[in-house]
């Protein structure tokens, strides 16, 4: 088969040759870097056949581990989705004094090491840390539970939704929802029937982002986590957890779920896509 | 949001025991003895339930013992540890979480067990590794964790030492190069010993691991079809595996008499049994008998009689800018 | 004032019309301040608490120079990668057409789905001397597991997508006419790309790169598995805060995250002035 590009009769014989040797070494160099390691988890996983697979992931200790990070997720999703879409009104929609530092912090968590925020976190709510004292006082647990879980995941996948969503509604400009001002369209309203519509792919492709993301953090979750087995493991814990029980058949089992869960992203994604388009 | 969180991880819990159980506790135990407890853990449980007519559940959670202290510190609700080194209970007790005379809480100060840091090599012993100075030899890769965060390092590192003094006619310069030699040939520090078991039985990373007598002997079973051999060197140090309840929490959870009956538990003849079988030295002289394959003689030393006690060895040491510190790149 | 400025205040006064100010930046606020800013506090004040010559002290010891300097050749290698490889990936999806293009773009974003322990785990396995890549490559000199290679190869494979997105666009939106108008004055193939196409596409590239640094320069859970931590040689700077914090060293590991906490805030103002330059230049045309 031939490649064809855009405008065909521009392309000189030589560009053709050009062209095939560009698209073989990026097939290839993905192939390399991308696919096989891809591939290689599940083929681990399946390696001593499906039996030994599902007893790996039916253990008691991967099962909640799953479960565990499905309830982040579940918590995480809708203080995302509120928090991104307000972020991304506010920058969009107004202008106040300020305007930029508060996108510049909206944006931070994205290049602060997560382990980093982590070790944040630790130094707030440590019982060492700045509010340990008061928190225990109260006798709120935060950190090495559920709440301190959340909470780093909340720092990491924060910035997914806005980001994905302000520039769509800077480029949609607010002449829709200023008609609909104009016509006496309450708040909501205008949210509802005009904003919601326009941005709707762009949220969920921000939901998606932000779930896979909140699915597979290891780094900043390994600090607050404790590691007590069976009850604060997520699954990318459980992951190396298993490596060191010397499981690595289970750990590559486990890996493969959340391998799949990154498929079913990507499928998603491409879905969300066509439909924008 | 608070009331969503707090609805979420009863959901998270309530998930977890499906049964309610009236007991639980949390062991915050030391990285290799993964095995061990999930052994140990249900005939306590079946022990407990004879003996009150109550269940139990009792969590577990591994890692560098040094690094359990610090997330115990930091709030981890931990009711009970065990752990591999008594300066990590000592952090503990400065800061109010354990009693202050603990080690008279339990027999043997508080130690249920003890071990050893001994080798394990590659089938054939082919770099012919029978004691400590075959470590220092050029062109021969050891394993071992980061002396920083894990108790079993800290033992490999004062074994060495009390080694190279004993050799030496305890002449300390000389002990602190040897110690040198031995650290410049380890290619990783992982964090826990188990990870560095990872590293050279999984990985096939290395000719020689240091690491308790208890993990030699397991790992060795457990990987039987590499025919990884054990080494047990002429001279070690004594490892004792202190135990405590950590007062504070187990009070505020209203589980101290749990975890006290927990710890009682592992002195007992049926848990000795379990210990030696999974290769810690125990004092029971029957028990230890009944499973002599399972410990080669060897001399110990202890770090009392070497180094002059825990506080000495921590000050002298391992304290920042200690030995440990210019023997071990870390500034 | 001039005109424009005028216009400008209009549509700014204009703009306040729109309900939920106040909503949304309480919304915003609430979050910004809770989850983000709270806990970098605490990370400045632990800091402050140190002192300057501490300070300065832990971060130009020996040990954390070392991984500091690790973390940023190795960031800077896979940035490097991902510039060249990024850049004929985002050529090839939108200047080709071939079968198999729209599963080579959907590739492009596994990078972002796998979660970074996976991608560590697998990684180690295919460059260990026993692996599959590490088998032909060991033998061959290039150990990989356990040295920088290693490091900045993990780092490129969670970093990949950052060029190929941003330049993507950019090149789909282009005017052609120009490259045609080149080669009709007879212009070579390479000549073009470099004299009409690649200045069209520097900023877009050049933000790309810096985030893929940026990004590398964080990353943790892909990067342990395969580094091996050995200090001086392959530990690299976030870790290294881990390790100080382990060793109760608190003031070691502030020190340590409030300079890569740094490092990442310049990046983030070089990158968001790059995007802003290339707005600029974007909205007239």
């Amino acid at each position: 088969m031939t490649p064809v590009t855009p405008p065909a009769a521009l392309a000189p014989r030589q560009d053709r040759k050009a062209q095939w040797l560009l698209i073989g070494l990026a097939v290839a160099l993905t192939l390399f870097i991308v696919v096989v390691p891809l591939l290689y988890i599940l083929w681990r996983a399946l390696s001593e056949g499906l039996a030994v697979f599902a007893q790996n992931i039916l253990a008691p200790d991967t099962l909640h581990a799953i479960w565990l990070t499905s309830a982040v997720a579940i918590v995480t999703l809708p203080v995302n989705l509120c928090v991104g879409i307000a972020a991304a009104w506010l920058i969009a929609r107004f202008t106040f004094p300020g305007r930029k530092a508060l996108l510049t912090i909206i944006e931070l968590p994205f290049s602060i090491s997560p382990i980093i925020a982590g070790v944040c976190y630790l130094l707030l709510y440590g019982r060492q840390g700045l509010l340990g004292p008061a928190l225990a006082a109260a006798d709120i647990k935060i950190l090495f539970a559920l709440p301190g879980i959340v909470l780093v995941t909340l720092f990491v996948t924060g910035p997914f939704v806005a980001r994905e969503v302000l520039p769509l509604m800077q480029a949609q400009g607010s002449e829709q929802e200023q008609a609909a001002l104009t016509l006496g369209a309450s708040g909501w309203q205008i949210f509802r029937r005009v904003t919601l519509p326009n941005i709707r792919w762009a949220l969920l492709y921000g939901a998606v982002l932000a779930t896979a993301r909140a699915v597979g953090e290891f780094g900043a979750v390994s600090v607050v986590s404790g590691a007590i087995r069976g009850q604060t493991m997520t699954l990318p814990l459980q992951i190396e957890l298993l490596f060191n029980d010397l499981n690595v058949v289970g750990a590559f089992a486990a890996a493969s779920t959340l391998t799949l869960i990154a498929l079913v992203v990507l499928v998603l994604k491409t879905l969300i896509e066509a439909r924008t388009r | 949001m608070k009331t969503r969180l707090t609805t979420a991880l009863a959901l998270a819990l309530g998930l977890a025991s499906p049964v309610a159980a009236q007991d639980a506790i949390l062991n915050v135990s030391y990285d290799i003895a993964r095995e061990l407890f999930a052994e140990l853990n249900p005939v306590f449980a079946q022990k407990w339930q004879e003996q009150t007519g109550r269940s139990v559940t009792i969590d577990q959670s591994h890692g560098g013992s040094s690094k359990q202290a610090r997330a115990i510190l930091e709030g981890l609700p931990a009711d009970v540890v065990t752990f591999n080194q008594v300066t990590d209970i000592d952090v503990l007790a400065e800061g109010g979480l354990v009693d202050e005379n603990w080690r008279e809480a339990f027999p043997n100060q508080a130690s249920p067990y003890y071990s050893l840091p001994a080798f394990l090599v590659r089938e054939g012993n082919p770099k012919n590794i029978d004691d400590w100075d075959d470590l220092a030899q050029d062109g021969v890769q050891v394993i071992f964790p980061n002396p920083k965060t894990s108790g079993n390092a800290r033992y490999t590192y004062l074994a060495a030492y009390a080694y190279a003094l004993d050799k030496n006619n305890g002449d300390q310069a000389a002990a602190q190069d040897f110690v040198k030699k031995v650290f410049a040939n380890v290619p990783v520090f992982d964090q826990g010993g188990r990870a560095a078991t990872a590293t050279f039985a999984e990985r096939g990373i290395g000719d020689v691991l240091i690491t308790f007598e208890a993990e030699t002997g397991g790992i060795a079973r457990q990987y039987a079809d590499a025919k990884l051999e054990r080494v047990t060197p002429s001279l070690s140090v004594l490892a004792e595996f202190p135990v405590a309840v950590v007062t504070e929490n187990a009070e505020d959870k209203g589980t101290a008499e749990v975890s006290k009956a927990y710890l009682d538990f592992l002195y007992s003849p049926e848990a000795q049994r379990v210990l030696a079988r999974n290769f810690n030295r125990v004092h029971d002289e029957g028990i230890t008998a009944e499973f002599a394959a399972n410990f080669p003689d060897v001399k110990l030393v202890t770090v009392e009689d070497v180094f002059g006690g825990w506080d000495k060895v921590q000050e002298e040491h391992f304290a920042e800018g200690g030995i440990l510190d210019t023997v071990f790149v870390n500034q | 004032m001039s005109m424009a400025a005028i216009t400008a205040a209009q549509a700014g006064r204009q703009r306040r019309v729109l309900p939920g100010f106040g909503l949304t930046m309480g919304l915003t606020l609430t979050y910004v301040g809770i989850i983000v800013l709270l806990p970098v506090i605490a990370l400045v004040l632990k800091g402050a608490e140190i002192g300057p010559v501490r300070f300065w002290a832990i971060v130009t010891a020996p040990r954390t120079l070392a991984a500091l300097q690790l973390t940023i050749t190795a960031a800077a290698l896979a940035a490097a990668f991902n510039a060249a490889y990024g850049l004929l990936m985002a050529w090839v999806l939108v200047r080709y057409r071939f079968p198999g293009r729209r599963l080579l773009d959907a590739m492009m974003d596994i990078p972002f789905a796998l979660p970074t322990a996976v991608a560590g785990l697998s990684l180690t396995a295919l460059f260990s001397e026993n692996g599959w890549y590490g088998q032909f490559l060991a033998p061959a000199g290039f150990p990989v597991v356990y040295t920088i290679w290693g490091v900045a190869i993990a780092m490129s494979f969670t970093s990949i997508p950052f060029v190929v997105r941003t330049v993507q666009p950019i090149l789909e939106d282009m005017d052609r006419s120009q490259e045609e108008a080149a080669r009709t004055l007879g212009a070579t193939p390479l000549q073009i790309f470099v004299r009409v196409i690649f200045p069209a596409i520097l900023p877009s590239f050049l933000v790309g790169t810096t985030i893929a640094f940026a990004r590398s320069l964080g990353e943790f859970g892909a990067v342990i598995f395969i580094a091996g931590n050995l200090p001086m040689k392959t530990e690299i700077a976030s870790l290294l805060a881990v390790i100080r914090l382990e060793e109760y060293d608190y003031n070691g590991a502030a020190a340590i995250a409030l300079t890569l906490v740094a490092i990442a805030m310049v990046l983030l103002v070089l990158s968001n002035w790059l995007q802003s330059r290339l707005t600029r230049r974007r909205v007239p045309a």
